[in-house]
């Protein structure tokens, strides 16, 4: 059986049986031609972006630390100073705020891994690949509400009378008020779908074949969770550490929603850019957690996490 | 369906098959993969599973590793049922259609953690791994991550990688898939000289017949999740047991049972083997006992380097190929359409039970 292309007979209509040509396009054939004109094209504004707004404006922050405010007139006076910074890093008030704000990052990132594992866990190798859409939507469903709405929710889920202590009474536990707890209890909530997505992601990367692979050599399932899934999934807990641990660090309005009297490095910021009008030292306050994820990203990059990224 | 042909069939010694599947059957949703196998698998034999895709091979594969557990059925292990056991308990190892190497160990790491995982210290494991590396030409390449390996140097890490373990049993899943011909062709005799000096059970699932052919001791053809037939490579090959098999290994001229019963007056399918029919190009008939000659019209010619094939339309038969391996008498031209006479000795023609239609 011979395939035979059809070719119009001589004497046919030529408009009836052509297939039409591609249209010319100058603008398209001038960037296939030229890789340097489609570069440009393709990241002049992203660049442009990134330099002006971003980083400006990072450099802006950095330098404004270093100035002061004139306590007659509460304008911002460009006089280099270090006053600011030495305040930050010296008084015990400022200190102590650091660490409890270190503190609740940490408590929250760590609440956060140990409910975000099984459940990625769950939705990359357990669910079927129907459930498995329906479960990263409702992950991501909280995203859609706004931010102080889950945490007033959290304010009344908290509150004298509110749903915890009605859930906690017949098992004898009462609502922590608010405070600490309530603000690690919230901001665990908030930033936990930015836990789950990027881990769900690395279970889904790894094939169920490295997984038999172990059992089939011998390896018990915590075995293998220990020797091949949790080293491949490393640079996936790493990014949404760096989320979670980030995104509590410079946080302040859940602190100032349910936190009660907590103060955290982000409300001295808030308080110092309102009520006490002082940028210069607000600017100095904020470059702390920049400090902590900068040694942080040093910490992971020297331990070589990164690397099989 | 009907019973598989031959399969079940106590094996000639009383020693213990390696493994024993029973009415083995595997349902998936309203799909049946693996329907009812009887399967006795010798000790120390190289045993093809040979079938088009989704013909249940490779769900057998997983059943006897224990990826998968069956519907119904039971799978033995040197007389021992381990139907219900995790992989992890069953003293045997698979080589995997990907390799399924761990990407952040290194090569020595990959071979040495069926060890670790049994508790073997780390010299100790560290030397073996690197013994079974030099037994697979990778020796010098022990530091290396998989990612920095070629297809086929991969394939000897997961070779060693099971076989440093001493498993009862070696399970391959069309671990040549991946390489080239060349390749592949190495390595065909490579695994097959090692299971020779190893001695250990292979079961090799294979898509590729002439694979299948060339390696086994002995032969299963999946269709449908059944068993078609098992045998050696020699009793497939010349005696397939129906259409199936003949049509799936090698390439078969059937005659249906209307034209065998005008050829031989037995209705029932018959099978030729290309290679066993003989072409006259002047259209002569041999007029010997026990030759039976048709004649016909060439309509194809393919040149495949050792032989040409040629289609010829018998007259009062099916269209059939003949594998001639001597010069032709012209160029293609002048062939097609020649009036040419078709012949071959009668025990050539293999009947074929009609149940395996």
């Amino acid at each position: 059986m011979a395939l035979q292309t059809q070719h119009p007979a001589p004497g046919a209509s030529p408009a009836a049986s052509t297939v039409p040509r591609p249209k010319a396009n100058k603008v398209s054939a001038l960037l296939h031609r030229s890789p340097r004109l489609r570069l440009a094209g393709l990241i002049t504004a992203p660049a442009g972006w990134l330099v002006l707004v971003y980083i400006a404006a990072l450099a802006a922050l950095l330098i404004t630390a270093f100035w002061t405010v004139d306590t007659f007139t509460g304008k911002v006076s460009t006089v280099w100073t270090t006053d600011n910074l030495v305040t930050v890093l010296t008084d015990p008030v400022y200190q102590r705020i650091t660490l409890r704000t270190l503190w609740i990052a940490i408590a929250v990132t760590v609440i956060d891994l140990v409910l975000a594992l099984p459940m990625a866990f769950f939705i990359a190798k357990v669910a079927s690949v129907r459930w498995q859409k329906l479960l990263v939507v409702a992950v991501l469903m909280p995203l859609w509400a706004s931010y102080l709405v889950k945490a007033y929710a959290w304010r009344n889920v908290l509150a004298d009378g509110g749903l915890l202590e009605w859930l906690g009474a017949p098992i004898g536990l009462e609502s922590p008020g608010y405070g600490e707890t309530a603000v690690i209890l919230t901001l665990s909530y908030i930033w936990l779908p930015f836990m789950i997505l990027p881990i769900y992601a690395g279970f889904d990367r790894v094939p169920d074949s490295l997984l038999e692979a172990s059992s089939d050599l011998g390896a018990k399932p915590l075995t293998t969770v220990r020797l091949v899934v949790f080293p491949l999934l490393v640079p996936s807990i790493i990014a949404g550490t760096i989320f979670t641990f980030s995104l509590s660090l410079g946080d302040y309005i859940t602190a100032q929603i349910v936190g009660g009297t907590t103060q955290m490095l982000g409300t001295v910021v808030y308080a110092n850019v309102g009520a006490a009008n002082n940028l210069p030292f607000a600017a100095a306050v904020s470059l702390v957690p920049i400090a902590i994820i900068t040694l942080y990203l040093f910490i992971v990059r020297r331990t070589g996490a990164l690397n099989s990224l | 369906m009907t019973e598989t042909l031959a399969a079940g069939r106590p094996t000639d010694t009383d020693a213990v098959p390696a493994i024993r599947l029973r009415k083995l059957t595997k349902v998936f949703g309203d799909t049946v993969a693996v329907n009812a196998v009887d399967l006795d698998i010798r000790q120390g034999e190289f045993f093809s599973m040979l079938g088009p895709s989704g013909s249940g091979k490779t769900t057998v594969l997983r059943l006897i590793a224990g990826f998968e557990l069956p519907t119904s059925g039971s799978v033995e292990l040197e007389g021992k049922d381990v139907t219900g056991m995790a992989p992890f308990e069953r003293d045997l190892n698979t080589v995997f259609q990907d390799y399924a190497l761990f990407p952040h160990m290194s090569l020595i790491d990959n071979v040495a953690y069926g060890l670790r995982v049994r508790g073997m210290p780390r010299k100790e494991r560290h030397e073996r791994a690197r013994e079974a590396l030099e037994r697979v030409q990778l020796g010098k390449f022990v530091g290396r991550k998989p990612a920095q390996l070629s297809g086929g140097q991969r394939q000897r890490v997961a070779l060693a990688r099971a076989l440093v373990v001493q498993p009862k049993v070696l399970l391959l899943d069309e671990p040549l898939g991946a390489l080239d011909l060349k390749l592949r062709q190495q390595m065909q005799v490579e695994l097959k000289e090692l299971q020779r000096s190893l001695g250990i059970t292979f079961i090799f699932v294979t898509h590729d017949q002439e694979e299948a052919l060339t390696m086994s001791d002995r032969i299963g053809v999946f269709n449908n999740g059944s068993l078609e037939q098992i045998g050696t490579a020699h009793e497939i090959y010349e005696r397939p047991g129906g259409a199936f098999v003949a049509n799936f290994v090698g390439t078969s001229n059937i005659f249906d049972a209307a034209h065998a019963q005008k050829l031989y007056g037995r209705a029932e399918q018959v099978c030729i083997r290309p290679e066993r029919l003989r072409l006259s190009w002047t259209a002569a008939p041999e007029p010997r006992a026990g030759v039976t000659s048709c004649p016909g019209t060439v309509t194809s010619l393919v040149y495949v380097g050792h032989a040409t094939q040629v289609r010829v339309q018998l007259d009062d038969g099916p269209a059939v190929v003949v594998l001639a391996p001597e010069t032709l008498p012209g160029g293609d031209a002048e062939l097609l359409d020649r009036r040419v006479t078709v012949s071959w000795d009668d025990d050539a023609a293999v009947w074929l039970p009609s149940h395996g239609s």
